[in-house]
C-alpha cells in the first residue's frame, strides 16, 4: 500500500486486501454457523480445525515434500476425517448437554489442541513457503497485487459457490437446510438427521482446514492461533445470524473490508473502533442481520 | 437452611484461620483471596443468571488499572481506591452490559470477548497512563486505614484481602438468598416464563451485571493494590477463561463453588507449572474434559454428593 496513490487506487488496495482476508475468515468460519444452526452447539474450538489444517499443510510440505496445493487439499481431508471422528466420539453427548458444558469442553479442546502443537512444533510461528507462482505480483487490470492475495480471493469465490450449490441444489443441501428449521420435523420426514450432523460437521472441519493451510500465510499459524482468531470467527457468525450460511460469505467480506480499512487510516485506535462497529451492529441487531436459527 | 448458616459460618472461619494455619503462606492466601472474589463475582452471573461469559477480565482489570492509576496520581489510600476500582468496573459493566445483553449464548460470548480485547487494547495503547505492555507500575499504597503498613510477611495484605472478601460474600449470600436473587435463577431456568410473569428481566440482568462487575473490579483493584503492580495480562482473554476455569472446578451456582475452585486451581497452577510448566494447558484442557463428561457440576456438586449419600446411609 504505497503512500502517495490516489485516492481511488487507494481504496482499491484497501477494499482489494480486505477481500482477500474475509476470504479466509469466510473460510475459517462456515463450518462454525453450519455447527451452530444445525447442532446448536456452541463450538469455541473451530479454529483448532483451522490450526490442525496449517500444521498439516506445513508438515506435508516440509517434512514429505508436497507441493502447496496437494498439502493444502490432504490437510482438509485428513483434518474433516477428524472432525467426523471427534462429532462421533464427543461432540455428539453434548449435543443436548448446556451451554455452560459445551463451552468448557471447546475450551478443553483448545487448551489440549494447544499444548500438541507446542510439544509437535514448538512455541514459533510456521513459516509456510509459497510456490514460485503464488510470490509473483500480477497485474489485474486496476492495479499490481500479490499473486497470493488473488488466489485466496479466488478459492473464497469457488468454495462459496460451491457451497451455495451444495446446500441450495442438493439433496443433502435440502436435507440440512430442512434440519436447521426444523430438526425434529427433519427426522420425521426420514432424514437421518444423526448421519447428516457427522457429515456437515466434517465438511465444516474440512473447510476450516482449508482456510486455516491457504491462509498460513496471512494468519500464521502458531499454538495460539485458536485463541487469536477466535473472537473474528465468532464475529462473522454472529454478525451474520448464526446458522446463516451465506450471510458468513457477506459478513466475512464486510468485516474483513471494514478492518483493514479502518486499521489502515487509524493505525492506533484502528481495533477498538472495529470492535465498537461491531457492538453497535449487534446492538441494533441482537440475533444477527438474518438469524436462521434461535440458537 | 441451617447447614447452608452453618456452611457460611464455616467459610467465614476459615477466611479467619488462614493466618494461623498457614503463617508461611499469607501471599499465596491474598492471591487466593482475591482470586476467590473474582469467581465468586463471575458466579454471579454465570451460575445464578445463566449468562456464559468470556468477559471477566475486564472488568477485573479495569478495576486493577483504575486503582492502580488513582494510587498513582490521586491517593494511596487502599480503601479509596478500592471504592474508585469497583466503580470504574461498575461504569464499564453499566455501559457494557446495555450491549451485551441484548443477546445470548455465542455472540454473549462473543461480545464479552470483545469487550476484554477493547479494555486490553485502551491499556495497550493509552501507555503514557497506563504504562501500556511494561505495566503500571510506581504503585506504593500508604498503610491501611493509616495505621497498618503493607509489610513483607504479607500480613496486613492477607488480613485486607480476607477482610474485603468477608464482605463481599456476605453481600453476595444475601442477594442470592433475596427474592432479587431468586428471580435471576428463575430466568435461568426459563426466562420467557419470568417475562410473562411481569418481571423486568432486563433491568435485573443489568443489575446483576453491574453488582458482577463491582465486585470483579473490587478483586482488581485489591490485586492492584496488594502487588503494586497492573500486568498489562490482567486485561486477557486467557485470564478471563481461567476465572471461569476456576469457578467452574468449584462449581457454578452452587454458593461455595469460588471458595473450592481458586484454591484448587492456584494449587495446581503452582505445583503443575512448577513440575511441567510446559504442559500446563494440556493438563488444564484434560482437567476441564474430564470435568464435562465426568463430574458435571464441579467438586461441590461432587462433595454434596458424597454428603447426601452419608446422610442417606445415617436415616
Amino acid at each position: 500500500m504505497e503512500g502517495a496513490a490516489p485516492v481511488a487506487d487507494l481504496l482499491i488496495t484497501l477494499a482489494f486486501y480486505g477481500i482477500a482476508y474475509g476470504a479466509v475468515l469466510y473460510l475459517l468460519s462456515v463450518g462454525l454457523s453450519v455447527t451452530l444452526g444445525l447442532m446448536r452447539f456452541v463450538n469455541l474450538a473451530h479454529g483448532v480445525f483451522a490450526m490442525a489444517g496449517g500444521y498439516v499443510t506445513v508438515a506435508a510440505m516440509s517434512r514429505a515434500g508436497f507441493p502447496f496445493v496437494p498439502a493444502v487439499l490432504a490437510a482438509a481431508v485428513l483434518v474433516g476425517a477428524f472432525g467426523m471422528l471427534l462429532e462421533r466420539a464427543l461432540y455428539r453427548r453434548l449435543y443436548a448437554a448446556p451451554i455452560l458444558e459445551q463451552v468448557l469442553f471447546s475450551i478443553g479442546l483448545i487448551f489440549v489442541s494447544m499444548a500438541i502443537a507446542r510439544y509437535a512444533f514448538g512455541p514459533l510461528a510456521q513459516p509456510i513457503e509459497l510456490p514460485a507462482w503464488l510470490s509473483a505480483r500480477v497485474n489485474i487490470g486496476i492495479g499490481v497485487f500479490p499473486a497470493y492475495r488473488i488466489f485466496l480471493i479466488g478459492v473464497g469465490a469457488l468454495v462459496s459457490l460451491a457451497v451455495w450449490a451444495g446446500v441450495e441444489r442438493t439433496r443433502f443441501g435440502a436435507s440440512i437446510r430442512a434440519a436447521v428449521d426444523n430438526r425434529r420435523m427433519a427426522e420425521s420426514v426420514g432424514i437421518n438427521v444423526s448421519r447428516l450432523f457427522t457429515w456437515s460437521f466434517g465438511l465444516g472441519c474440512a473447510l476450516a482446514a482449508l482456510g486455516g493451510g491457504l491462509g498460513a500465510g496471512l494468519l500464521p499459524i502458531h499454538p495460539g492461533y485458536p485463541n487469536e482468531y477466535l473472537v473474528y470467527v465468532l464475529i462473522v457468525v454472529a454478525v451474520a445470524g448464526l446458522g446463516n450460511i451465506r450471510g458468513a460469505l457477506y459478513a466475512a467480506l464486510a468485516f474483513g473490508v471494514a478492518d483493514t480499512t479502518i486499521r489502515y487510516f487509524l493505525p492506533d485506535l484502528g481495533r477498538v473502533v472495529v470492535l465498537l462497529l461491531v457492538m453497535a451492529v449487534l446492538f441494533r441487531h441482537p440475533h444477527g442481520l438474518a438469524p436462521k436459527t434461535d440458537a | 437452611m441451617r447447614t447452608t448458616r452453618a456452611l457460611d459460618g464455616l467459610v467465614l472461619a476459615g477466611l479467619a484461620a488462614f493466618p494461623m494455619l498457614a503463617p508461611g503462606s499469607l501471599d499465596l492466601g491474598a492471591r487466593m483471596a482475591i482470586l476467590v472474589l473474582c469467581a465468586m463475582s463471575l458466579d454471579l452471573l454465570v451460575g445464578y443468571c445463566g449468562l456464559i461469559t468470556l468477559g471477566h477480565a475486564a472488568f477485573f482489570g479495569a478495576g486493577a488499572y483504575a486503582a492502580g492509576i488513582f494510587a498513582v496520581r490521586a491517593s494511596a489510600d487502599p480503601v479509596a481506591g478500592l471504592v474508585v476500582g469497583g466503580a470504574a468496573a461498575a461504569l464499564l459493566g453499566l455501559l457494557s452490559g446495555v450491549v451485551l445483553l441484548r443477546s445470548r449464548r455465542l455472540t454473549l460470548i462473543m461480545l464479552s470477548l470483545a469487550t476484554v480485547l477493547i479494555v486490553q487494547e485502551a491499556a495497550n495503547r493509552w501507555g503514557g497512563v497506563t504504562g501500556g505492555a511494561d505495566g503500571l507500575q510506581g504503585i506504593a499504597m500508604s498503610p491501611l486505614l493509616g495505621r497498618f503498613a503493607f509489610d513483607l510477611s504479607g500480613r496486613v495484605a492477607y488480613v485486607y484481602a480476607a477482610t474485603t472478601l468477608a464482605f463481599a460474600f456476605l453481600m453476595f449470600r444475601s442477594l442470592v438468598d433475596s427474592r432479587f436473587g431468586q428471580s435471576l435463577v428463575g430466568i435461568r431456568e426459563n426466562e420467557a416464563r419470568m417475562h410473562a410473569l411481569g418481571t423486568p428481566v432486563g433491568a435485573r440482568l443489568r443489575t446483576a451485571f453491574v453488582i458482577s462487575a463491582a465486585l470483579a473490579g473490587v478483586a482488581g483493584a485489591l490485586q492492584a493494590q496488594v502487588t503494586e503492580f497492573v500486568a498489562l495480562n490482567a486485561v486477557s482473554v486467557e485470564f478471563s477463561g481461567e476465572i471461569l476455569i476456576m469457578l467452574i472446578l468449584g462449581g457454578a451456582g452452587r454458593r461455595y463453588g469460588a471458595f473450592l475452585g481458586a484454591p484448587v486451581y492456584v494449587f495446581m497452577q503452582d505445583y503443575l507449572a512448577r513440575e511441567d510448566p510446559a504442559n500446563w494447558y494440556l493438563w488444564i484442557g484434560l482437567m476441564l474434559l474430564a470435568i464435562v463428561f465426568l463430574a458435571p457440576g464441579g467438586l461441590t456438586a461432587g462433595v454434596a454428593a458424597i454428603a447426601r449419600r452419608i446422610r442417606g446411609r445415617r436415616s
